[in-house]
């Protein structure tokens, strides 16, 4: 198929077939199960699932942030070509903050209520870099106003609890940001805030990007949210990336029977009010026991036998838009023909 | 079809409906409440200290069978305005008036009243009881209101196959072993227990993934209509509001900034506010994002709200009129908007001329 | 009744008189829980044993407890006739342990019972009702609270005069507040919940909605934390007897006999700490049960 354009740019971030299984309970829970991705500098890619699909499981094995005793790792990630699965504590404690850094939903439990923030940015930076407190609080100073915190200066000597939402949020990514990091991962930065925060935050991220080069993850599971800031999407189901591709391509023309449902279910897709809005059937599967063949397929409207037998390898359909599904052929133009109408069961075979 | 559930009324006359259908279900007058914050000791012997002013001075009313949207930023005073309605507060003034009665009034007791006002809340975890099975939770209702217990049983049961969860399987389970989406349904299934006439759904499907959250609205669409119920669903997703209100209420600091009929309000807003919430919503235009934010910074602190309208901090219309003069919420054509602009004579420079500004 | 459901593949079923698939209630699944707990099966077994040798002391005693011999004063561990060595008064150290376990358990066990059931009543009745009668009550726990429980106890003791009952009587005074304490942030925190405020909103009064909502959420952590209490018990009835204000001789009590053997610490040193070994041994198995119990009560792990 068509030569991917980012192969020739090298990725910042590249996962290869990663794994991940929480071995703690009863049965081991298969979170993550063979996810490829890998983001180039400047480019922001969205990480979208509902809960358990296990978006955050992959974004928090990017900085190693599960507890290591009963969780298992296998594959490859690499950061800045660095191996980070091969990392010891020491070089672990150096990389994150420093090459890879992470935001959180929740700015309130990420920072630490006893600092004042700008302390907090001081601490961070000199952790890393052999530097004064003086300068390190001017770059603190600086933080503050690239996030455009209004009166940057007093804000520094403030406690996160006295801060609003929006604020505190800013003042995790200038923490983030600290010690020029090359790589953010953010953790669904803007579902808490109000939606007239949210826009700030989410112009704020793109700005970053464009000005820092920096390379983004977004993991959320607003589309809305996504679109505003993501190059790519990659959308997530049981543990598995089932399409990846530009966020243009994904959001007009979803090929991934998951994403196409996902995209009907929005409340805003329904045209006439009063209109039933086109939901997914069931639940998501059980992570502890994941069905040997594709995993949304007892949801999907467009199964067939073939579907239940084995795992869908991804398919590119052109563009870098690929996707993990036996029926791409049945789920071509379906947005653009009929927005309103759920799609019927095709019969024929592929 | 029959479910099961009979619509006999418990307390024989407040069941009744009066005034026919254009009289409203539920109004509301000049509801206050302030919360104080924590006083020094000085302060409680001086009589000073701070208040919230959570919600100053809201009129509203619901129609009878009606969705009435309401949204606005966090500390608009909307969740407030939800617990003030179910008298889980004591409001600091103002009344609120169901079905012709004053509550609290001898025509009308609060427990009378609570029967036929009950609410979803947004956490569907920490709202039912883990040491109780879920039809016990829903029974527990009916129960209070004198159904006894095998009665009660009956219809928990009958109410969860409706609900879409069969009676068999779920009855005798607990919260933690359901799911997110299930555990809202048996939530919206207790609520409807007691034979509600007005449901107040508080962020009740946020909490929801999209897919779920779509099974649960449609859900909801099919019980109003099956029991004739009357809707307020406050929530901060816009693209839900929109969807399910037949009227929406715009909240701005404790006060109502506009309300009107769903559709015209959100193609044509006509509070300044409503329009920067309304551009606030992500584009899902990957060739359109937005450019600009519509408003910058946070909500202002309901502790110390801004003189005049309180939107002036904010307003990229605002005048120095909007900080001395209290807009009044102005009743045109189904449409109520408090701003001075859509006030003649205000002395606001686009007042009189820019009723329908875009 | 008919009941054609609209849900699609659900059968139509009678609502009433059906069976209905019972899930195993809470506390089954907390047992199930402590069951495959292997330090709460260790901690439970010991418990059980030391329970077992209180009930039957007398049928299990090698040799009498009381009777006394001047000349096998202090032998050491492993003398003929004294498995365990012998006291200061020649009395059979093995025995003694074991009719003590009787005294000491009951001085451990009693005072956290008594305490559980007014304290928890003491703090719950603040919890749910919050303000002024939060203010006066809790303000008033936290004075008996602010002495030292030591202190308290033996100041209790000393004031009420020696003997069992006064012991247990200032031990319990000791407990009340800790407990009431406990409980009254437990229930302050349940109160908040959404449940208690759908009660509330449904019409329930306040006396359903504690007896039907709070009381299950409650007494289960409040119990967790008096299970902890019975070792700090048992340490401080042994406190007392050692200071002559619990037990008084020649009954076997390990603090007691703690206190008796001082004397013989340097000439038969094993033989002295074998009281403590007992005491230590016991309430570690309570600690370790209560901090088993305490993750098998949490519903979401």
């Amino acid at each position: 198929m068509n030569t991917d354009t980012q192969t020739d740019r090298t990725p910042i971030v590249s996962v290869r077939d990663l794994r991940v299984t929480f071995t703690g309970g009863k049965k081991p829970v298969k979170a993550v199960n063979g996810v490829d991705l890998s983001v180039a500098r400047g480019e922001t890619v969205a990480l979208i699932g509902e809960s358990g699909s296990g978006k955050s499981v992959t974004l928090r094995s990017l900085l190693r942030l599960h507890p290591a005793r009963r969780t298992r790792i296998e594959g490859r990630i690499d950061v800045a070509g660095v191996d980070v699965l091969a990392m010891n504590n020491r070089t672990l404690a150096d990389y994150r903050g420093r090459i890879a850094s992470m935001i959180f939903q929740e700015p309130l439990l990420a920072l630490d209520p006893v600092y004042t923030v700008g302390a907090q940015i001081v601490e961070s930076i000199r952790r890393h870099e052999r530097i004064s407190p003086a300068d390190a609080r001017k770059r603190a100073l600086e933080l503050f106003e690239r996030v455009r915190i209004p009166s940057p200066e007093r804000r520094l000597d403030a406690y996160p609890h006295e801060m609003s939402g929006g604020m505190r949020q800013r003042a995790m990514i200038a923490l983030a940001l600290a010690c020029r990091p090359q790589v953010l991962l953010a953790d669904e930065p803007t579902t808490a805030l109000d939606a007239t925060v949210q826009i700030q935050i989410l112009l704020l991220l793109r700005e970053l990007q464009r000005e820092l080069g920096l390379g983004i993850i977004f993991v959320t599971h607003d589309m809305g949210a996504a679109v505003e800031v993501a190059d790519r999407f990659a959308v997530m189901y049981a543990g598995r990336i089932v399409e990846e591709g530009p966020t243009r391509e994904v959001i007009r023309n979803p090929r991934h029977p998951y994403t196409l449902a996902l995209m009907q279910a929005r409340a805003d897709g329904a045209m006439e009010k009063g209109a039933r809005l086109a939901s997914i059937p069931g639940a998501p599967p059980d992570l502890a026991n994941l069905p040997a063949g594709c995993a949304f397929a007892e949801r999907c409207t467009f199964v067939q036998p073939a579907c239940l037998q084995t795992q869908p390898d991804a398919v590119e359909l052109g563009g870098s838009h690929r996707a993990r599904c036996l029926r791409t052929d049945a789920t071509a133009h379906v947005m653009t023909r009929a927005a309103t109408h759920a799609p019927r069961p095709l019969t024929e075979t592929a | 079809m029959s479910t099961g559930i009979s619509i006999e009324h418990i307390g024989a006359p407040a069941g009744s409906d009066r005034g026919g259908p254009a009289q409203p279900l539920l109004t509301v007058n000049k509801l206050v409440k302030h919360f104080d914050l924590k006083k020094s000791f000085v302060e409680t012997l001086v009589g000073g200290g701070k208040v919230v002013r959570a919600v100053d001075g809201v009129d509203f009313k619901i129609m009878k069978g009606e969705t009435l949207g309401v949204v606005g930023e966090s500390g608009c005073g909307k969740s407030t305005t939800a617990r003030l309605l179910m008298h889980l507060i004591d409001p600091s003034a103002g009344e609120i008036v169901f079905n012709g009665e004053t509550v609290g009034s001898p025509q009308l007791s609060l427990r009378e009243y609570r029967r036929q006002v009950q609410m979803v809340f947004q956490d569907s975890y920490s709202s039912l009881n883990p040491r109780l099975t879920i039809q016990d939770s829903i029974a527990f209702g009916p129960q209070v209101h004198g159904v006894p217990k095998q009665e009660a049983v009956t219809r928990a049961r009958s109410l969860l196959s409706r609900v879409g969860l069969e009676p068999r399987r779920f009855a005798g389970r607990y919260p933690h072993e359901l799911s997110g989406g299930q555990r809202q349904r048996v939530n919206i299934a207790r609520a409807l227990a007691c034979e509600p006439r007005l449901v107040i759904l508080d962020e009740a499907v946020s909490a929801l993934d999209k897919s779920v959250e779509a099974q649960v609205l449609n859900l909801l669409m099919d019980l109003k209509e099956e029991f004739g119920l009357t809707y307020l669903f406050i929530s901060h997703d816009l693209h839900v509001v929109r969807y399910i209100s037949d009227r929406v209420m715009v909240m701005y600091l404790g006060k109502v900034a506009e309300t009107g009929p769903a559709e015209a309000l959100f193609q044509e807003p006509h509070h300044p506010y409503t329009r920067a919430l309304l551009s606030s919503m992500p584009s899902m235009d990957p060739d359109h994002r937005t450019e600009q934010a519509a408003l910058a910074g946070d909500p202002p602190n309901p502790i110390d709200p801004p003189s005049g309208c309180r939107f002036h901090t904010r307003c990229p219309l605002a005048e120095a009129v909007c900080s001395q003069r209290v807009p009044i919420l102005e009743n045109r054509n189904q449409r109520e908007t408090a701003c001075l602009i859509h006030e003649p004579g205000s002395g606001h420079s686009l007042a009189g001329t820019a009723i329908h500004a875009s | 009744m008919n009941m054609t459901s609209t849900v699609a593949g659900i059968a139509p079923v009678p609502a009433a008189a059906e069976p209905v698939e019972r899930s195993p209630g809470f506390w089954s699944g907390v047992v199930r829980k402590l069951m495959r707990d292997p330090v709460a099966l260790g901690a439970g077994a010991v418990l059980l044993t030391l329970i077992l040798m209180a009930i039957f002391a007398h049928q299990l005693v090698p040799s009498d407890p009381y009777a006394t011999s001047m000349l096998k004063r202090l032998k050491p561990i492993g003398f003929e006739g004294f498995p365990l060595g012998s006291d200061e008064l020649g009395r059979d150290m093995l025995s003694r342990l074991m009719l003590g376990t009787r005294l000491s358990l009951f001085m451990g066990i009693t005072p956290v019972l008594i305490a559980f059931v007014i304290g928890s009543g003491v703090g719950i009745l603040p919890g749910y009702a919050g303000g002024l009668v939060n203010t006066l009550i809790m303000r008033t726990i936290d004075i008996l609270y602010a002495f030292p429980s030591v202190l308290l106890a033996i100041a209790l003791s000393g004031a009420l005069g020696a003997g069992i009952g006064n012991a247990l009587l200032s031990l319990t005074i000791v407990f009340i507040p800790q407990i009431a304490r406990v409980a009254e942030s437990v229930t302050t925190q349940v109160r908040g919940r959404d449940y208690v405020e759908a009660a509330r909103a449904s019409g329930a009064s306040p006396f359903t909605i504690v007896r039907v909502h709070v009381l299950g959420n409650v007494l289960g952590p409040i119990f967790v934390f008096a299970t902890s209490l019975i070792a700090v018990s048992m340490i401080l009835a042994s406190g007392l007897s050692f200071l002559g204000l619990g037990v008084r001789p020649p009954e076997p009590e390990w603090g007691l006999m703690l206190n008796t053997l001082r004397t013989a610490i340097y000439t038969q040193p094993w033989v002295a700490a074998l009281p403590g070994v007992m005491i230590f041994i016991t309430s570690i198995s309570f600690n370790l049960l209560s901090d088993s119990l305490r993750s098998a009560m949490d519903v979401k792990s």
